[in-house]
């Protein structure tokens, strides 16, 4: 009886500090199928056209085409990172590879290194190496500084299979090739799943590289587009239309995490041991 | 099949550890290697199972050397101290997976036949379709020897097989593992460092200690007659006690605390002074003999159907004896008890075995 009370003070102080956000996430929603008389909190009237945009393309520009390209970044993130993650961390965890040590500090050093004082650098590489403006630019830049905390975690998870299980593999005549497939990587799998969402949520929700290194119109990513919408000059910001495709944009983002909760947790559990 | 270690040397960052050791395992026989932690006998059995390779020597698997091939073309099975059970396969998968990655891959109904033969023997049967992580310890230790049975390894290598089961477990096991390792007929090796289980379970014991073979005998003669002081005093338990003195005059043995002994009958013809040591196990003292001992007993340990008694014979010097239980000797008492002085162990200054 006791235990359970005494999470009560706890659970208040953290409702109290989580209810500003609450309310303004509660607004939020509401704003976007309603409209306000100038200066009123409440609403007065109901209403859809916050999401026009859905189908007129003259209000907030192609939405749909946006969402695709946003859609590409984040799957390539899954794509080129969680391989290489899953392959890398294996080296760095199990094989006894040349450099060993230089790589894993190589690694921690790039996970603790701000992306974006490299940017101007990668600006020239890319322009010289033609993929400026491109998809495929943004998508290597993008996922190459996110390897080093995808090979991180999955050297964690590694690090927590048991050495004997590997040894018994080779031992019953298996391939290392063999026991990495059949008896090394179901025992990550928690970590595969959690790096591909944290992977597809880190494409999906940037903004930078591909405002720097793609600014044509074709590669305009969400993020983009919902900068695009109130970085203007114009004074009649329409606030419930960008709250409207804001919302849309967070769509994906809410409906992974529902999914994925408990996934998601194993990262910062037991996955990051050792 | 006969398993054999030439002149079998390992080295870690270029220190030996195991420097031209030679041990021949017969065909059909459960060999243990015993020892202290760090003698050198599991990097022994990862050697053999391929997992180190070694830096010199050879090892021959029934006169073929497999010195130079990886562990998946030895076909050797092992058992691991923590069962190294794959916890995402049921049972029949674990039992299974040796077989599956064979080339060629035998047909499912094979496989499927081989597993059942298999846990039918190690009576596991039952078990199929469960998970390692719902199994008890000694059902996971079946599962790992039904996996390391399997595919009939020419050799089979059980890494301290015990150590993680709880008492009584342990002792089902034990002959568990020995009737198995008998109706197979398959060359085992068995590392321990529980005497118990080495003794036990094995044809013969082979003692090791700083990665050198000091005795290879059957158990019964190799706690009968070690061929050295460490040797003695490692296997027994309650462990025999070592008496440090001089030869005296009349084939007697004198201590400096003052103690004396008659020396056992085969050593009277020895000059005196020179220095020995005698080694005197419990079941020894107490129990008939030419010599004898007077002391104050300073110990009682009951062990039920037996008890164990400290005698303090002279200063510094304390005698142990195991007899059937008693109850007319508590602490404090003084005895005069009988030594059995001819089947005390002599040992030279060098620790051989006189």
């Amino acid at each position: 009886m006791t235990r359970n009370f005494a999470l009560f003070p706890l659970m208040v102080v953290i409702t109290l500090i989580s209810l500003p956000l609450m309310v303004m996430y509660g607004f939020l929603i509401l704003d976007t199928v309603t409209d306000a008389p100038p200066g009123a909190l409440w609403p007065d009237e109901f209403t859809l056209r916050h999401w026009r945009f859905l189908w007129d393309m003259s209000a907030a520009g192609n939405v749909w085409k946006a969402t695709l390209n946003t859609a590409v970044l984040a799957l390539s993130m899954v794509a080129v990172v969680v391989p290489v993650s899953s392959l890398a961390g294996y080296a760095i965890a199990r094989l006894n590879l040349p450099y060993r040590r230089f790589f894993l500090g190589g690694i921690l050093v790039m996970h603790a290194f701000p992306a974006v004082t490299l940017l101007i650098g990668v600006f020239f590489v890319l322009k010289f190496a033609g993929l400026y403006n491109t998809m495929i630019g943004v998508i290597l830049v993008k996922g190459a500084l996110m390897l080093p905390f995808g090979i991180w975690i999955m050297k964690g998870f590694y690090d927590a299979v048991p050495w004997e299980i590997e040894m018994a593999g080779v031992q019953d005549g298996a391939s290392r090739l063999t026991v990495f497939r059949r008896l090394i990587l179901p025992q990550v799998k928690p970590g595969l799943v959690a790096l591909s969402v944290f992977a597809f949520l880190d494409g999906w929700g940037e903004y930078l590289l591909p405002r720097v290194l793609a600014p044509g119109s074709d590669m305009t990513v969400m993020s983009v587009l919902l900068n695009g919408l109130i970085a203007g000059d114009d004074i009649g910001y329409d606030f419930n239309l960008f709250k409207a495709v804001g919302v849309f944009y967070t769509l994906p983002v809410i409906a992974l995490f529902a999914i994925f909760q408990n996934r998601l947790m194993t990262i910062f559990g037991g996955g990051t041991k050792g | 099949m006969r398993l054999n270690l030439e002149n079998f040397t390992k080295c870690f960052d270029g220190t030996p550890v195991i420097e031209g050791l030679n041990l021949t395992v017969e065909d059909g026989e459960m060999l243990a290697l015993l020892g202290p932690s760090g003698c050198g006998k599991s990097t022994t059995l990862l050697s053999v199972c391929g997992i180190y390779r070694a830096d010199g020597g050879r090892i021959l698997f029934g006169g073929r050397d497999v010195s130079a091939l990886p562990s998946q073309r030895r076909n050797v099975g092992v058992v691991f101290q923590n069962y190294a059970l794959y916890p995402h396969l049921t049972v029949e998968e674990n039992i299974a997976f040796p077989l599956t990655v064979q080339k060629p891959r035998p047909s499912a109904a094979e496989i499927a036949r081989q597993v059942r033969e298999i846990a039918e023997l190690i009576h596991i049967d039952a078990l199929l379709g469960r998970r390692p992580a719902q199994l008890s310890g000694g059902q996971q230790q079946r599962v790992a020897l039904a996996r390391a049975l399997v595919r009939k390894p020419d050799v089979l290598l059980l890494d301290e097989p015990l150590a993680n089961l709880d008492a009584k477990l342990r002792l089902e096991m034990r002959s568990e593992i020995r009737r198995i390792q008998l109706e197979t007929g398959i060359t085992a090796i068995l590392v321990t460092h529980d005497q118990v289980e080495a003794m036990s379970m094995c044809d013969r014991v082979a003692i090791m200690d700083k990665g050198e073979i000091l005795q290879i005998d059957s158990p019964t003669q190799m706690y009968r007659s070690p061929a050295n002081r460490f040797v003695a005093g490692f296997l027994g338990n309650p462990p025999i006690t070592f008496l440090e003195g001089r030869t005296g005059p009349e084939g007697r043995f004198s201590m400096e605390a003052g103690l004396t002994l008659p020396l056992p009958s085969h050593l009277r013809g020895m000059p005196s002074g020179r220095p020995i040591a005698l080694g005197l196990r419990p079941e020894h003292f107490g129990h008939g003999g030419q010599g004898q001992a007077t002391g104050r007993v300073t110990f009682v340990e009951p062990q039920g159907r037996e008890m164990l008694f400290d005698v303090q014979a002279a200063p510094g010097v304390t005698l142990r004896s195991i007899q059937p239980t008693r109850d007319d000797v508590s602490i404090g008492d003084e005895v005069t008890w009988k030594v059995d002085a001819d089947r005390m162990l002599a040992f030279d200054a060098e620790g051989r075995r006189l």
